[in-house]
Parts: structure tokens; sequence; C-alpha cells
């Protein structure tokens, strides 16, 4: 009996794994958060409707703080009251707890539009009121509310826009699907919830990339048994495919202004960084050498790519400025420096560095020249830079998984999401 | 894979036929033949006197024919090539067994796929790219010793497709790799 016992739970647990998301926001864990992270309290929202609000609105806001690692959240079981209303809060209440700020807030129904809700934050030392405001959402979108919530909060607290109303995506393969291995390409919200299926395939699937209005993902696919680049929408799930040729296409990359990607053909017999016109399905060539030019990634003023070569030997990150031709080397340190990614400001150069045979995530200020390791892992890769700045997101492993894991730009803040059934890898964070 | 097959049967037959057109008397000494091969020429030494010396030759150079068959067939098993680390040089020990599958396309006139491979230390596009030229480089091979290139396609795989699922020098190495299919 106890065996049987033993062997249900098993089972159980297996299934329950199997059907947890690939990066449940509940298990992304903070591994380092910066030394003195703001400590807020969100107290339950209050709801006047009819039967139960399906989100839990201040528990979403306590979840986006605590993971960007600036704050710490108070859980809601050692609240000593639960306020509401601005005439229902007492400072003391909050200065006991040694909280330094206080988020209260109602939900309305607003009919059939769904809900307004309306938030309030407070400093508990100052005493007053910090921010407020009333945001509209539709049923389904109360999570969405959440996220824009968190967003006003981190503003006004840190001065840098926050990046919680922003979705991710990802690819996972499951090698051990039923009639073989089974690779998908998701999406879902910065906080790992609402995962949505975008595309899946027995082929591999490789290199998202967010178009700028953040409609669209343009991606590689071996369906064909041969890589090709497709652009889908997200919402509708509509796809065009890039005109293919020979050999590689692949690594594409929107350009600011949504009209081009940039991408690798190897049509000329190595790979080359070519611009797509999509509008006009036209190709432009951009480099001409016989290394491996690959991995472009647009300037966010659309007047340079940066992309990996191997033309000095090792593969190193170079700049190719569009008007002149002009091509600059960009990394020295080291023999291995490759998909790079440049902060909104054009200052940090995001990177995959090799240091002592390891892969790490890397930073190098492009002003002072100085390169950082940001990450202690093994086998990092495809980092991608959240819109405001503040965060990367990135694959590594953990226990022979592929998991994801964020770091901030200034290395001071670490999380990771779970170890999940299956590999997670090739994260892109999508634009405001 | 059955198309090679095919082939290494008829390369056997075509062996032991041109051995055997070069002698008076074919059928027997074929038989005499493969006898030599499997080493049981020991048993058969009373009739082998009885052969001529210009048979004798004939057995021994379809004895000689058979060997090399079967020594390509074993070469042509090999389908799968090793690099190292960032490169895509041809290491030595392949080259025996891609010069038997030049001498099998230039012969047959079939098409092969050429899959290029990357372990997955770095960045999984320059894998993709570092995948083709280790199948290019294959390529190149092949023509050099006669294959027609509109008999050869490659594609690169990059990391993606793993032969060895380890995290470890040794996962690593198995999938550097190009794989060699002989497709329609």
């Amino acid at each position: 009996m106890v065996r049987l016992l033993l062997r249900f739970s098993l089972l159980v647990l297996l299934i329950s794994a199997a059907l947890r998301p690939a990066w449940a926001s509940l298990e992304i864990e903070i591994t380092q958060g910066v030394d003195n992270p703001t400590r807020i309290a969100a107290v339950p929202f209050g709801w006047q409707g009819n039967g139960l609000l399906p989100e839990d609105i201040a528990q979403i806001v306590s979840a986006d703080l605590s993971r960007s690692g600036q704050f710490i959240a108070l859980d809601q079981r050692n609240m000593m009251s639960l306020p509401t209303r601005a005439d229902q809060v007492y400072y003391r209440d909050w200065r006991v707890l040694n909280q330094e700020f206080l988020l209260i807030g109602q939900v309305i129904p607003n009919g059939q539009a769904g809900y307004r809700v309306h938030y309030e934050l407070y400093d508990v030392y100052k005493q007053q009121q910090v921010v407020t405001g009333n945001v509209k959402a539709a049923a389904n979108q109360l999570r969405d509310a959440a996220h824009l919530i968190s967003d006003k909060i981190y503003e006004r607290l840190t001065g840098i826009k926050g990046a919680f109303s922003t979705r991710i995506a990802y690819v996972t393969v499951d090698s051990q699907a039923v009639g073989g291995e089974r690779v998908r390409l998701l999406v879902a919200d910065a906080d790992g919830h609402r995962e949505k299926v975008i595309r899946e395939s027995r082929e591999p699937i490789m290199s998202p990339h967010w178009s700028p209005d953040g409609e669209k993902l343009a991606y590689v696919s071996f369906e064909g048994r041969r890589p090709a680049v497709y652009i889908q929408d997200v919402r509708t799930g509509q796809r065009e495919k890039v005109p293919a040729f020979k050999g590689i296409n692949s690594a594409p990359a929107w350009s600011p202004d949504g009209q081009q990607l940039a991408l690798t053909l190897s049509k000329d017999g190595n790979p080359e960084i070519y611009i797509y016109n999509i509008a006009q399905r036209q190709f432009q060539r951009v480099t001409r050498h016989f290394g491996i030019d690959t991995e472009p990634s647009w300037s966010a003023d659309g007047k340079s790519l940066i992309f990996t070569s191997n033309r000095g030997g090792k593969p190193q990150i170079y700049r190719k400025e569009l008007s002149t031709g002009r091509i600059e080397r960009l990394t020295f340190e080291g023999d291995y420096n490759a998909r790079g990614r440049l902060s909104a400001d054009g200052r940090y150069l995001v990177m995959v560095h090799r240091r002592q045979g390891i892969f790490h995530i890397a930073v190098q200020d492009l002003k002072r020249g100085r390169l950082r390791v940001l990450t202690q892992t093994e086998l990092d890769e495809s980092p991608s830079i959240a819109p405001n700045g503040s965060m990367i997101i990135y694959a590594t492993n953990d226990r022979n998984k592929g998991i994801l894991a964020f770091v901030s730009l200034d290395g001071r803040v670490k999380s990771r999401g779970p170890v999940k059934f299956g590999d997670v890898r090739e994260p892109a964070w999508s634009p405001q | 894979m059955q198309l090679a097959t095919l082939f290494k049967v008829s390369l056997l037959g075509l062996a032991l036929t041109a051995a055997g057109c070069s002698t008076t008397g074919g059928g027997a000494d074929t038989t005499g033949s493969a006898d030599a091969s499997n080493g049981e020429s020991a048993y058969g030494a009373g009739d082998r006197a009885m052969l001529s010396a210009e048979e004798q030759a004939a057995a021994d150079a379809a004895a000689e024919a058979a060997r090399a068959a079967a020594e390509a067939e074993q070469l042509l098993n090999i389908t799968t090539f090793y690099f190292d680390f960032d490169q895509s040089t041809i290491k030595a020990e392949a080259r025996a067994a891609l010069e038997a599958h030049a001498a099998y396309l230039v012969q047959s006139g079939g098409n092969v796929v050429l899959e290029g491979h990357a372990d997955e230390r770095g960045t999984r596009e320059y894998n993709l790219a570092l995948g083709e030229r280790r199948a290019q480089a294959v390529a190149s091979y092949l023509i050099a010793l006669g294959v027609s290139s509109q008999q050869i396609e490659t594609v690169s795989y990059g990391e993606e497709r793993p032969a060895s699922q380890g995290h470890d020098e040794t996962s690593w190495s198995l999938n550097r790799r190009v794989d060699l299919r002989y497709g329609s």
C-alpha cells in the first residue's frame, strides 16, 4: 500500500513537473540582490464587485518588484492592517514593520468593459502620498494592470522606466516527447505567466527576435529541413517566409524602424550579413569577407550594425557604420566574444565571452573600453537586454538542463528561473 | 543508406567480374578466388596446382579486387567525420573513408547530403556558421577527388542536433562532426 502510494505520488510529481510552464514566476529565485533593497508593503486591493477577483494585484506587484532585486516586498500574512483607502492608513503599523513604502488600492467594476484599478503609493516615513493613478483593464487584463502599476512604482522610486509590462520569447526543446524531439517557440509575460505557443516543430527553431512594435517575431526554423527566416505575427499567428537561399538563412535582427531585417546568408559561399527590406523584398549585402560574419544587431539609431566575425582568426565583435562603410573592431579582451547586443543608449555592449574555457555573459563599456564578466555560471548564452536597459535575460545550464536567468547590467542583481522539464533557451526580451 | 548498400554489393560484383573477364574459365575461377580470400587456400592446394600460371594470376587479381572491395565497403560504412573545437580542418584519419565515398560518388553519380554540426559551446549562430564550414570542408575534399559539386548538398544544424547529449569533452568531441547521408 505504501509502495502504491509512493508510486502514485511520484506520478503526480512527474505530471506536475511536466505541466509546469517553462518558468513560473513564483519560482524565480533571487540569488543576489542589492545591498539595501527598498522595503515595500503591497496590501491586497479592495474589491466591491461580485465573486472573487481572478488576480491578486498586490501579489503580482510584490512579485514584480522583488524580482528586480531592488525591492523586498512584505508578506501579506505579516501585515497588521489591510487598508484599501487613504483614511484607513495608520503609518505606525508600517513603521513597526520597518516598511519604507506602502501600496494600497481598489478594483472597481467598470460595467461590461471590465475593471478600473485605483492605486496609491505612500512614503511611510514622510507620511505622504508619492504617486496615485487609475488603470482601466478589460476582464482578462488584470495582470496587465498590475504590471503597469509595477512600472509606475519602479520608475517613481528608481528613476528608471519599469520593464514589467514586457514579454519574453524563448525556445523549449522536449527531447522525451512522444514521436521524437519537440521544439516550441513560446511567448510569456516577463514574469513567466500566460505562456503561449507561437510555433511548434520537430525540427530546430532558433534566434527569435522581436519587431520594435512588439507585434511580430522573426525567427529561424528548419521545418523545410533547411534553415529559413520567418516573420510571424504574435497575436494572429499569421506568418511569412523571408525568401531563402542555398546555405544559411539565419540570425534575423529587426532594424529600429521595423522596415528591415539584418540577417546572415551564406549564398555567396560563406556567411555574410545582409539587410532585407521587408516591404520591397530586396536584399542588400553589408559584409564582404571570406571569414564568418554573423549575428548582426542594430544600434538604436539604426545607423550602424554590430556583428560577430572571425576575420581576425577568432570570433570578435565588429561594428559597421552603414553610411560610410567603415568597419571597426570593438572587442579585444579574450579569444571568443560573440553575439553582441547594444544597450539603448549605445554605451554598453553585452556579449558572450569566453574566459578560461568557460562561456559567460560580459558587458563592455564602449566609452571606457573596460570589459566586465557578469555571470559565474557555465555555457551562458543568448543575452537579451530589457528595454529599460537595467536587466539582461540569458540562457544557462543547470543540472544538464537549459534554464533562463537574469543579471542586472551592473552585475548587482542576479536571479534565475526554475529547472524545467525539458530545455529552455534563447530568450528574447520584447520592446517596451 | 539503402542506396549505398546496393552500390557496395554491385561494387563487389563488378570487381569480381572484372577479374574473371581476363581469364578463359570465368565461373570456376571466381569461386576459387572467393575461397582464397576466405583463407581456405591450404585445403584447396591440390586443386590450385592444376591451374595455369595465367589462371593463377587472374585468381590473385580477383582476390585482390575482392579485398579492396571489402575494404571500400568498410570505409563506406564510416559516415561521420569529427573535428577539433572551432576548427573545420579534415583530420588525417578521415581521408581514407572520404576517398572511398568519393570513389563511390564518382562511380554512381548519386547525391549526397553533408550535415555539419558543432558542439554546444559558443553561440548558436556562430556554431551554425561553423557547422557549415565543416560541411563545406568535406564537400571541397570530395570535389577535389572528382565528385561533381552538383552531387553535393551541404546543410548546417549548428549545435541544434547533438549526437551525444552530455556536457563534457567526450560528448562535445562526438558532436563536432559532419554526417554524410546518401539521398535521392
